[in-house]
């Protein structure tokens, strides 16, 4: 297994695409950083950057990179190794890969650029959607048998949980509004990666202002510690769900 | 060695493999010959375990393929279409299977020598040529002198030269023993290395003889007019036509 993590990483990390995402992020970041003197701010952009671009680059790239590695999955499956090690280790291989050109477009300029816990906490988010929206891919990939339906998917996967979740969210609110519905919404929210990592990361920052009404309600009923646990929690189910239904259909699917 | 038992596997309505019971030993060499769509992938890869069969038993050496995954180092597979990730080199690729293939540590490189793979090994896999792919894919499936090669369309892409030594390389694993099985439409290119025939069509098997029997049968020597022949008696329908 910790064989073909290597091959598959190597082979990514001169990727085309993955170089200009580290490149793309490393330039967005050190602008956003040097505009103001309030490293807040900046951190904010890039926060808004990370939930746009993270979740939709992660689910499409990884993806293609799946359904264009079948033919290489049969290869390794033909091997003596059980169908689970391959499956997470072609997981494992992109995961690391993607990981590592947030870590270097981000991180790093962050490290270098400011001393604030909150960024470290911008840092962890980056790494655990793409974990989660790479997740959600390999589960495109396990259930689809066709590359376009699958891409399909993906891209209104990455678009349901960036846009069309709050305006249902929204509704929501605005329907129920008579009635007591504060823990409710706390609940639906850990439904979503994207809202879970936002209010994740305004806990930390404390902008009130910016965080809306399911962030308020988050910080009001469990407060910024407890708040924060939870939604780390709900962000590793979003990691884990994904990755065990997908070994689990995985041991059933035709190649 | 290898024992298929009543498999049944279909795709929604379409039945690729119905009530299919065959068994093969050793130092056969098996061709499975029929129409596009016939079954003959779908065959190869429930043995690979591959495709997973919804109906009936897969046997080797006696062990059933569904509850262990070790059999496979038995079978050293050829696929139809290799491709493998762009930015490795030949070489990484051979290693990475030489690194997963632990229990193996005698290696058959006859093949990267003779198809000169050896030469080219570093150029990366995305600049290769389908023929040159393909060439990769013959010396992994032969790297570890397996007691079961599978090929699927070997010669599918290759210049002459390389399918007379790929050809040449099928005859001496055969005089070791082993057991072949390939699928190939080029009939001229089986000639003289099969020696037994499965015929399957609509996922049903039609016959499964030696080459011996069959020219006995048929009357013929070539090997296309014998498999020509058969479809015809297969066939019925066609002697209206002729």
């Amino acid at each position: 297994m910790r064989t073909i993590i290597k091959y598959v990483s190597l082979d990514l990390l001169r990727n085309k695409t993955i170089l200009i995402y580290t490149a793309l992020l490393a330039a967005i970041s050190i602008g956003v950083l040097n505009m103001d003197d309030n490293t807040s701010k900046g951190l904010l952009s890039l926060m808004n950057i990370t939930l746009l671009f993270v979740p939709l680059i992660s689910i499409l790239f990884a993806t293609i990179y799946f359904f264009n590695s079948i033919e290489f999955i049969e290869l390794l499956l033909a091997q003596p190794i059980k169908r689970n090690k391959v499956l997470l280790a072609e997981y494992a291989g992109l995961v690391l890969s993607l990981c590592a050109a947030y870590a270097v477009g981000v991180g790093l300029p962050l490290v270098i650029l400011t001393k604030q816990m909150a960024a470290l906490v911008l840092v962890v988010n980056g790494l655990l959607l793409t974990l989660s929206f790479c997740g959600l891919a390999l589960l495109i990939f396990v259930l689809c048998k066709d590359k376009t339906r699958g891409i399909g998917i993906a891209i209104i996967t990455a678009l349901f949980f960036s846009l069309l979740f709050d305006g249902l969210l929204l509704t929501f609110i605005y329907s129920f509004s008579d009635y007591p519905i504060d823990k409710p919404i706390v609940g639906l929210v850990a439904l979503n990666p994207i809202d879970l990592s936002r209010i994740l990361m305004l806990l930390q920052l404390d902008v009130s202002v910016l965080m809306g009404y399911s962030g308020a309600l988050f910080k009001k009923l469990l407060g910024s510690t407890t708040g924060s646990i939870y939604a780390v929690v709900c962000m590793l189910f979003w990691v884990a769900v994904p990755l065990i239904v997908s070994t689990v259909k995985f041991n059933k699917k035709d190649l | 060695m290898i024992q298929i038992e009543k498999l049944t596997k279909s795709y929604g309505r379409f039945k690729a493999l119905d009530n299919v019971s065959l068994g093969f030993d050793k130092g056969q060499a098996v061709s499975l010959l029929g129409p596009n769509g016939s079954g003959k992938t779908t065959l190869i890869k429930s043995i690979l375990g591959l495709v997973i069969p919804e109906t009936g038993l897969i046997k080797i050496d006696g062990n059933s393929i569904s509850s262990d995954c070790s059999y496979r180092s038995m079978i050293g597979y050829m696929p139809q279409i290799g491709r493998y990730p762009d930015n490795m080199t030949i070489e990484q690729v051979i290693n990475m299977i030489k690194e997963i293939r632990k229990d193996c540590t005698v290696y058959d490189d006859d093949l990267i020598k003779g198809l000169g793979i050896d030469k080219v090994k570093n150029k990366s896999m995305r600049n290769l040529s389908g023929g040159t792919r393909q060439k990769v894919s013959a010396c992994l499936a032969f790297l570890f002198s397996p007691e079961v090669l599978i090929l699927d369309e070997p010669t599918a892409g290759l210049d002459p030269l390389s399918t007379e030594l790929l050809k040449e390389k099928i005859m001496s694993e055969l005089s070791k023993d082993k057991l072949v099985l390939m699928t190939s439409h080029v009939l001229s290119d089986l000639e003289g290395l099969t020696s037994h025939i499965v015929y399957l069509q609509d996922g049903k098997l039609m016959f499964y003889k030696t080459v011996v029997e069959l020219q006995d049968v048929t009357g013929e020597t070539k090997l296309n007019k014998v498999v020509a022949r058969m479809m015809q008696y297969q066939l019925p329908v066609n002697d209206h036509v002729l």
